[in-house]
């Protein structure tokens, strides 16, 4: 081989070993790489977050949403006898569901021995035993967005109804109502654009219709439906936008309104169903709430299109039977300065703690915080991606 | 609709053969030799840059793996990371030494690819037929006669379609090209160049590519202990691609210099085939794509010291995308862009070994969209730009200021009425120094440095999208140092056996991004993204290149090539997010610590080998790097085995390749799983 040293000889020294270290460098650059291997099944942390507390709340489930098309959402739960956190339940519990819980969940809750969670963008509602959250089955429902409980039945929201034919392409809301026991949808009821929660008060389903995806025609009813005949029977206006809606033990459905973001801001509607009419309007822009007892904690803050900004957050406590805002800083200690964009709340129904979820950055992890009822922090914990919806487990 | 399109389609690719032939036969003779020209696929280029581009050209880019488009080319070169969303419909772009994707420029011909509306080039929409050369340069082309544009990105891809060529006493060549094989391909492509006069010469081509797009995937996940948890395959579907390309040229030479002026057509319908999630296999997404563009350039020796380069281009591109799925919010949207762009640029030779240049562009950009309250903006752009180059014994500089000067004009409407009318105007300086040093003249050394500061200006989705974007941007700038060394050797007699060539680069660069742009959340409690100068990362990296070729036989040539890329980039947006789980000092999305690529090329005879390996390690898919985040390690081989023979008095070649033979099933991005093995034939045929 003539050209063998591929004339280094003729370089001087420094060269001749500059050349030689690329060389080596190169190979140990290759060398340092790593290979490819089965992914496993993620495997749940733990992380010790308290000390123990032993009441007849044993502990809550975290829904955290996931970004559309990450497939992240996850279940989190903690345990209040161990003071245990411990993220990303499902997967461990389901190691043979392919593709996991799914993307974007948006709704949990417990009924009897089982938890659902709503997964909006799987366009399924996943049935899980409440204790081991093994999966039992699941409902399929597209775009499916919240659920309710009563008797043997789920009544689930859903935006994909049929679509009408025009020169605007609308498509209306439903309410699907699900058998328990099969898993099957039995009956749907049409209701208004874009539903979002429903609440069960009487004999009545109360939707919350927000025509999201009408901007700027926004929808601003609730849709009533009788739960004998399952059926529309009337439409209550309130005001545009409409998000949240939960009763009180007085027969008084708290309503929330999103606005338009422009001129209309968002407030907060006391409808009080017995007399059919709206009894209180409160100037509160209203992000998440959460209820016990009288207590209507919310997350206030209004997103504003004119300045894209949103007003400061406040964190409020209603008072249901005098109908008005008895606590307008319910956090005491300073916590509110770290948390970045408080995205979910629960107030656990025993102990009176509050779970404020940071979903942060949306593209990050979350975090927790538990605060004591006198708005002290007890402690706060890493969570999945948009940590939202809570469900406690109860005896 | 697309059978119509079919049909138009071959009715053209017809008559563009027939037209073809009809040349042929008058020009037409035995050429067992046309390839001559093209057999040196790694020539290196004399030592004329201060800083050499990395580069693949001829017969190697025709054989290298993937779908036959550019992009798959481009993974070959160090210091590249490419987005793959996945087979042959699947979005490609670029994103070199972690900058991002919109810091790149991708010239066409000399000319920039443009796209006002988001920034992004899809290079898999460039097929490689037309296609002679591609080169990669960090930093910028170290030439100083060119557009004032050219100076002003952090990266740049030039791509060369191929200039004809006639052998002595011939006025016509022809090529057909058909390819065929998985995902239901079906890729046509003519080209035809005709000598027109002693001066000019003319090239046209046109292809047509059908695509099902289907392939099977597979997802499995196993416990701790090795036993499977669960394996699911499945059918990626709505991944079909229909597209047709039509491209014409008349190249001209003159005493002094030489112009080229070109059209491009470019049309497609195709599937959007969307993230694989937990019980959603298929998406129903749809995109339609018309880019047009008329393109040309004179370059003029006015005296022996005063050059020119003339340069102007108008185009259209058109896009249509469309959601059906009823589950989802419906949308159809419309987005119509122009650009019209014209730049002159001098240089001067001060005296020997000593140029200076001037380089003025102007550029305007237009985007209508059929999106409520559209804010219809239009951008001019003023570029300025001096540079100067000198050569002193083996020492070359170079030094470049460029000024941007850009005005948007854009406006705030509800439906159709005008609510108010703005104008936002921003001026930078952004200046680049380059140096090379050649110790001695005993070896082909050189050692290498440069300095550059550059910017990317936020694009009309940033700024005006309906809801997301944010008026009130600034420019995302990068600064970047490079320090290096070239060491290449080659033999000095052909025909000879042994080592013909070695070549060997090294380059370590620091790089800065700051105010860069990202999607941020801004409602406090509300689901709302907003556009903001926010991001900051700070990327370290190595690129090393290694090159050897070898002849150890009269009839047999070896060569191989070895690229290994090492780097570290950071996010250094918000140092409060240290925490469990925090962002800051994190590895950035999608960039592997680790990444390389090997080419090996045999040829014997009329038989050639050619084996490429691309190698990226694990990343995280956010700049949490959290277990939860972290993506595997993939690496792909494919090989390609070709063979050529003169019949007919044609040439013809064949090749067969088979891609990612070890069935490696891998995502480049979470969620959008990548073909397994793949096959594809290739027939062509020169006369």
């Amino acid at each position: 081989m003539k050209g063998l040293p591929f004339t280094v000889y003729r370089l001087p020294i420094g060269l001749r070993s500059l050349c030689s270290h690329l060389v080596a460098a190169l190979a140990i650059g290759l060398l340092s790489v790593s290979c490819r291997h089965d992914d496993v099944i993620f495997i749940p942390e733990h992380v010790d977050v308290a000390r123990p507390e032993l009441t007849s709340v044993r502990g809550f489930f975290l829904l955290n949403e996931g970004n559309m098309g990450t497939n992240k959402a996850t279940i989190d739960y903690y345990n209040y006898a161990s003071g245990r956190y411990t993220r990303n339940v499902f997967a461990f519990a389901n190691p043979d569901v392919p593709k996991e819980l799914g993307d974007v969940g948006n709704d949990l809750a417990i009924y009897g021995t089982r938890l659902y969670a709503v997964v909006n963008c799987s366009n399924k509602v996943d049935v899980m035993d409440r204790m081991s959250v093994r999966k039992i089955g699941q409902i399929d429902i597209p775009n499916c967005r919240n659920i309710r409980f009563h008797g043997r039945y789920a009544y689930v929201t859903s935006y994909a109804g049929p679509v009408q034919i025009d020169e605007n392409y609308k498509q209306l809301g439903y309410v699907a109502k699900v058998d328990t026991a099969t898993l099957e949808v039995v009956d749907r009821c049409i209701v208004g654009f874009q539903p979002d929660e429903l609440e069960i008060v009487g004999d009545r389903i109360y939707v919350a219709n927000s025509g999201g995806y009408m901007v700027p025609n926004y929808e601003n009813t609730l849709s009533v439906i009788d739960l004998a005949t399952f059926r529309e029977t009337e439409r209550v206006k309130i005001d545009i936008n409409l998000q949240c809606v939960r009763g009180d033990n007085r027969g008084v459905l708290w309503v929330s309104s999103r606005g338009d973001y422009l001129d209309t801001p968002g407030r907060l509607y006391a409808y009080d169903t017995r007399k059919r009419r709206i009894v209180a309007t409160l100037d509160v822009p209203v992000a998440s709430m959460a209820m016990r007892g009288d207590s209507l904690y919310v997350v206030s803050s209004q997103w504003s299109e004119v300045n894209r900004t949103a007003g400061d957050v406040r964190y409020l406590i209603v008072n249901t039977a005098t109908m008005q805002v008895v606590n307008d800083g319910f956090i005491t200690d300073g916590t509110e300065d770290a948390i970045q964009r408080p995205y979910g709340i629960a107030v656990n129904p025993v102990t009176g703690d509050i779970l404020i979820a940071d979903a942060r950055s949306y593209v990050t992890p979350g975090t927790l915080y538990c605060l004591k009822g006198d708005g002290t922090l007890l402690w706060q914990v890493r969570t999945g991606d948009i940590p939202a919806h809570f469900a406690f487990l109860g005896d | 609709m697309r059978h119509y399109s079919l049909l138009r389609t071959s009715c053209l690719l017809f008559l563009a053969s027939c037209f073809a032939l009809c040349f042929a036969q008058e020009g037409g003779q035995t050429l067992d030799s046309v390839y001559l020209e093209e057999v040196v696929v790694r020539a290196f280029k004399p030592y004329a840059e201060v800083i050499p581009s990395q580069r693949l050209e001829g017969k190697q880019l025709e054989t290298l793996g993937g779908t036959g488009s550019v992009a798959d080319a481009i993974r070959y070169f160090s210091g590249v990371q490419l987005k793959d969303y996945g087979g042959v419909g699947g979005i490609k772009t670029v994103d070199m030494r972690s900058m991002g994707s919109n810091h790149m420029g991708v010239f066409y011909d000399g000319l920039e690819l443009g796209n006002a509306q988001n920034g992004q080039i899809d290079l898999s929409r460039f097929s490689l037929d037309n296609i002679e050369a591609i080169d990669l340069y960090n930093g910028q082309k170290s030439d100083i006669l060119q557009p004032a544009r050219d100076f002003g990105t952090s990266g740049s891809i030039y791509l060369q379609s191929r200039l004809p060529r006639f052998r002595e006493g011939k006025r016509t060549n022809v090529n057909i090209t058909l390819r065929t094989g998985s995902f239901g391909l079906f890729n046509p492509s003519v080209r035809f160049e005709q000598r027109l006069s002693q001066a000019v010469s003319l090239s046209a081509s046109a292809e047509w590519m059908s695509a099902h797009g289907k392939y099977h995937f597979r997802y499995r996940k196993r416990f701790s202990d090795g036993t499977l948890a669960w394996d699911t395959t499945a059918v990626r579907r709505n991944g079909d691609v229909q597209a047709l390309r039509v491209e014409a040229a008349l190249h001209g030479t003159e005493r002094g210099g030489r112009w080229t002026a070109q059209g491009y057509y470019y049309d497609s319908e195709r599937g959007i085939p969307g993230a694989i999630v937990n019980n959603v296999w298929r998406n129903a997404q749809r995109q339609w794509d018309r880019n047009a563009f008329l393109q040309g350039n004179w370059q003029h020796r006015c005296s022996e010291r005063l050059t020119t380069l003339v340069s102007a281009k108008v185009a259209r591109d058109w896009m249509r995308y469309l959601n059906p799925d009823t589950t989802l919010l419906y949308v159809d949207n419309r987005f119509t862009q122009w650009e019209a762009y014209a730049s002159g640029a001098a240089k001067y030779t001060l005296r020997d070994g000593w140029d200076a240049s001037a380089a003025v562009d102007y550029r305007w950009n237009t985007l209508d969209a059929t999106l409520a309250n559209f804010a219809r903006p239009t951008r001019h752009t003023v570029l300025t730009a001096l540079a100067t180059a000198a050569t002193w014994r083996g020492l070359k500089a170079q030094a470049s200021l460029l000024w941007t000067h850009v005005a948007d004009r854009y406006s705030n409407r509800r439906g159709d009425e005008l609510v108010a009318a703005h104008v936002k105007r921003l001026d930078r300086f952004t200046p680049a120094v380059i140096i090379s040093y050649r110790p001695t003249t005993a070896a082909d050394l050189t050692l290498r440095a440069f300095f550059k500061r550059a910017f990317r200006m936020p694009t009309f989705n940033d700024l005006y999208y309906t809801d997301i974007g944010n008026a009130s941007l600034r420019p995302e700038m990068a600064t970047q140092w490079n320090v290096g060394a070239q060491y290449q050797w080659y033999a000095a007699t052909t025909g000879a056996t042994g080592i013909t060539a070695v070549k060997l680069t090294a380059d370590a660069y620091h790089n800065r991004i700051t105010d860069k742009i990202i999607a941020v959340p801004t409602g406090s409690s509300q689901y709302r993204w907003m556009m903001m100068n926010i991001g900051r990362v700070r990327i370290t990296g190595i690129d090393l290149t290694a090159m050897l070729a070898v002849k150890p036989h009269r009839d047999l040539t070896l060569d191989a090539t070895l690229n290994y890329t090492y780097q570290s980039a950071r996010d250094r947006s918000d140092p409060s997010d240290t925490h469990d789980g925090g962002t800051y000092g994190g590895q950035i999305a999608y960039v592997p610590w680790h990444n390389g690529s090997v080419l090996g090329h045999a040829a014997w005879r009329w038989l050639e080998l050619n084996y490429s390996f691309v190698y990226v390690g694990e990343r995280y898919h956010t700049s949490a790097n959290i277990p939860a985040n972290h993506e595997q390690p993939w690496y792909t081989h494919d090989l390609a085995l070709t063979a050529s023979h003169a019949l007919w008095k044609a040439n013809w070649r064949l090749t067969l390749a088979v891609n990612n033979i070890f069935n490696q099933q891998y995502e480049v991005i979470q969620n959008y799983p990548m073909p397994g093995r793949n096959f594809k034939i290739t027939l062509r045929c020169d006369f």
